[in-house]
């Protein structure tokens, strides 16, 4: 393993994000705190309590989560589509690294991007509402887990993507549908029985489920199903990750 | 001399159904300087890519100083350091920076100084906090060879290092070539500028349609295929060329008729010279001087496309 070239990597894209400070943090920061002044003081106030935690608070994973899998998607896939574009991926692709140095690099790159940004809200979050985190080892997991699970998916798009179109498409036309339908503002029971068997098909709930357990033990489905989703998730990526470099899919033929 | 790269039955056909390469064999020798030479699309930043890892072969093998290039990539990659031909540079890093980033890539411990050494031999060091997008493309193209000497390589590809790099340019970076071999580095460059091949290789390859048609010690080329021109400065200007003079065919008379030129083989049984000079003297024909020239390898190279094109399609 060349951890030097990691660590290169890493810092690279750290840097990167260094660079871009203001719309990386205070973009998606302005954007929660104008979720919690729309959903959580205008509407919210007419909503009392969803599977008995105040609506303010009740939002808070969910918007966390909205963050942190748009970011995750958007980091990781500009990281490894920009090389492509200016071409300076020949130099990773002439370096003695395997595909392992190079997803761990931006991938870990990005996911420390977006955690940092999901603790960031959490704290915005806190001058709203009040928050509680019941099971923080859990909120931890889940945060880890699926940064990373996301930021795998970011990586693939980004190797697929030919066009900065393409880029843009899948997060704003799968991942934030997606979110918002997959229980970031409400909990799945107040849906009717036909939708929330719909809803169940959406990998994305089980995440935000998961999530809002660990801070206020509601859950949509029980927090191990949410753990498995996820693990199959981070698992089927990393799978389409192994044959992309198997088979230099979009990078070297 | 032992070989340094070994190339053995290597091809490529790209997805597209266009093949770049057939079934190249191929030896770089340790040390020296080999120029790859070959119009454009004949496929020689191909090779170049297989060889260095940016491209995956669709057959053959490739070892460098004993290690295959697929199954111990790590060991052969290390010792490579490529210049590609396009101007490939992040645009907002400084140069310090992507310099630095191209050493950790290969792994190898932080060494300033040695970075310090490279930018002042290719002067870049006044430019090394500058961002890469501010400068000119002779500099990022110093740039691109300063990262690829970054991990110290044994073995450097230059594929076109100097298209578009002014006169004063390329000769800094022929000097930074000529150093670096005499401290043993081995290179292969493509070029376009025939003079530099000819001025700076060891042996020359010619690859024309995705085949070497050609490896030779330059020296070796030049007189084997070289032809020479005999040029005769006349006394007296002549009009016409006697009839039933000697090897008309090589001969050709200058537009102001002071000039006789008479192109020979230099690997012929005869050249004709004799006979042509005493030919002359029976037509009467006198000369003030006379003086010899060699073609180049541009004329040979020329030449050899030209002649596996028409080889080609027939």
């Amino acid at each position: 393993m060349n951890w030097r070239a990691i660590k290169a990597i890493y810092r690279f894209e750290m840097a990167r994000t260094g660079r871009t400070l203001m719309q990386s943090i205070l973009a998606p920061v302005l954007s929660t705190s104008l979720y919690f002044v729309v959903f959580g003081a205008a509407i919210g106030s007419q909503i009392t309590k969803m599977e008995g935690v105040d609506y303010g608070s009740f939002i808070v994973p969910g918007l966390i989560m909205l963050t942190l899998l748009m970011q995750s998607v958007m980091n990781a896939s500009f990281g490894i589509y920009f090389p492509k574009f200016t071409g300076t991926i020949y130099e990773l692709l002439s370096a003695p690294i395997s595909f392992i140095e190079i997803v761990i690099g931006y991938v870990g790159a990005a996911a420390t991007k977006s955690i940092i940004l999901g603790l960031i809200i959490l704290a915005t979050s806190w001058l709203f509402v009040p928050v509680r985190i019941a099971h923080p080892v859990w909120m931890i997991t889940f945060l880890l887990l699926t940064a990373v699970a996301f930021s795998l998916l970011g990586f693939i798009i980004g190797i697929w993507a030919d066009g900065f179109e393409k880029l843009q498409v899948v997060p704003l036309l799968i991942i934030t549908p997606l979110t918002f339908l997959g229980g970031a503002f409400y909990s799945v029971s107040v849906l009717p029985p036909f939708w929330q068997t719909v809803t169940f098909f959406n990998p994305i709930v089980y995440l935000i489920s998961g999530f809002r357990w660990s801070f206020y033990e509601v859950a949509d489905v029980n927090v191990n199903i949410s753990l498995a989703m996820t693990l199959v998730f981070l698992a089927a990526c990393l799978g389409v990750i192994w044959w992309i470099f198997r088979t230099g899919y979009r990078l070297k033929n | 001399m032992q070989d340094i790269i070994t190339i053995s039955g290597l091809s490529k056909t790209y997805a597209t159904g266009f093949t770049a390469l057939k079934n190249i064999n191929l030896g770089i020798r340790r040390g020296e300087i080999f120029a790859l030479l070959g119009p454009n699309g004949a496929g020689k930043t191909t090779l170049i890519g297989i060889v260095c890892g940016t491209v995956n072969p669709s057959e053959g093998t490739v070892t460098v100083d004993g290690h295959d290039n697929v199954t111990d990539f790590r060991a052969a990659r290390e010792l490579i350091g490529l210049v590609p031909q396009e101007l490939t540079t992040d645009a907002f890093e400084s140069v310090w920076a992507t310099v630095s980033f191209s050493r950790g890539l290969f792994g190898k411990p932080k060494n300033p100084a040695y970075i310090e050494k490279i930018l002042r031999d290719l002067s870049l060091w006044e430019k090394r906090n500058d961002k890469i997008m501010t400068l000119s493309g002779g500099m990022k193209r110093r740039v691109l060879i300063a990262k690829a000497l970054s991990h110290e390589p044994n073995i450097l590809f230059l594929d076109e290092p100097t298209a578009g790099v002014d006169v004063e340019l390329r000769k800094d970076m022929w000097q930074v070539v000529r150093d670096l071999r005499a401290s043993g580095v081995t290179i292969i460059l493509t070029t376009h500028y025939i003079e530099e091949a000819e001025d700076m290789a060891d042996r020359i390859g010619v690859i024309s349609k995705g085949e070497i048609i050609l490896v030779e010690e330059k020296k070796a080329l030049m007189s084997k295929l070289g032809k020479k021109r005999l040029t005769l400065q006349l006394q007296e200007k002549l009009s016409a060329l006697p009839a039933g003079m000697f090897g008309a065919e090589q001969l050709a008379l200058s537009g102001d008729g002071t000039e006789l030129t008479y192109t020979y083989d230099t690997q012929a049984e005869r050249t004709g010279i004799t006979r042509l000079l005493a030919s002359l003297n029976e037509a009467g024909i006198r000369f003030r001087d006379l003086s010899t020239t060699q073609s180049s390898l541009e004329e040979i190279f020329v030449g050899l496309v030209h002649n596996g094109r028409n080889g080609a399609a027939k």
